[in-house]
């Protein structure tokens, strides 16, 4: 039933993948994408990681997937044009990608000890009090610098966004 | 009930061969599209893909760290997309074009 429910979320998220990638209008890609997250926060909730799940969809598909779809309609993106491609880019791109994750593949398998199966439950250290309680204790340092890189990340934004005023 | 042709319970391998597979769409996102916003929701699929590698450790080392790395990707990730948008949005300000190849003055 776990694995059922995996190869379900992974061809969800492996489809939307490839939409992603293939889709010429950036709104299309943008909502494969909320596809991707959806498929992956599930996948999350079976690894044991609930906080992170809860993260993933408020954070990612919410916030962040907003702000694109948000840019692409203010800046009223149109389809991608078509545009040559060199000729070892188009014939050789694919196999060369194909060649690339069936390496990352064979080296997972092959390095990786035989290290146990996922069940259901089989994890319960991603509660958000477990979290919390590591976050604040011994993660507290890079947590509060965090909260300075967003406040130069807000800054940051406002500067480059803002209307010139004369 | 016949047997299920897979086992009951998935190994760890596949959800870091997932996690590749996600990862690689994402790389070729990021080299053939032309568009600068999908070039940057590719850069986001990588991102998501390594996420899911740091819950798939988690769970095997049966240690939290990897949730708050993920944690940490994501707060990085939103700043990332908040400054990135802000650029893309300059850029298209002042030369009313979004394709990466007319975008190439650093090139130079």
């Amino acid at each position: 039933m776990d694995t059922l429910l995996f190869l379900v979320l992974a061809a969800i998220a492996v489809a939307c993948g490839i939409n992603v990638v293939l889709q010429r209008h950036p709104i299309s890609s943008a909502l494969s994408l909320v596809g991707v997250m959806g498929a992956l926060a599930v996948l999350y909730l079976q690894l044991g990681g609930e906080f992170i799940a809860a993260a993933q969809l408020i954070v990612y598909a919410g916030a962040i997937m907003v702000l694109f779809v948000f840019v692409i309609m203010l800046l009223n993106a149109g389809s991608e044009r078509k545009s040559a491609r060199h000729l070892w880019a188009r014939w050789a791109g694919l196999p060369l990608l194909f060649i690339f994750v069936g390496l990352m593949a064979y080296v997972i398998q092959a390095l990786l000890p035989p290290s146990g199966e996922v069940s259901f439950g089989g994890f319960d250290g991603g509660s958000a009090q477990a979290i919390g309680n590591r976050l604040f204790t011994i993660y507290l340092l890079p947590f509060e610098i965090t909260s300075i890189l967003i406040l130069i990340a807000i800054v940051g934004a406002i500067v480059l966004a803002r209307k010139e005023i004369d | 009930m016949p047997p299920l042709p897979f086992p009951p319970h998935a190994p760890i391998s596949w959800y870091l061969i997932l996690s590749a597979i996600l990862f690689g769409l994402g790389v070729a996102g990021f080299l053939f599209r032309r568009n600068i916003i999908t070039v940057f929701i590719s850069i986001e699929l990588m991102l998501n893909a390594v996420n899911l590698s740091f819950v798939t450790f988690s769970y095997k080392l049966r240690q939290n760290d990897g949730h708050i790395f993920s944690f940490f990707v994501m707060v990085v990730a939103a700043a990332e997309a908040a400054v990135g948008l802000a650029i893309i949005l300059t850029v298209f300000k002042n030369r009313q074009t979004l394709e990466i190849d007319e975008i190439s003055s650093l090139n130079k």
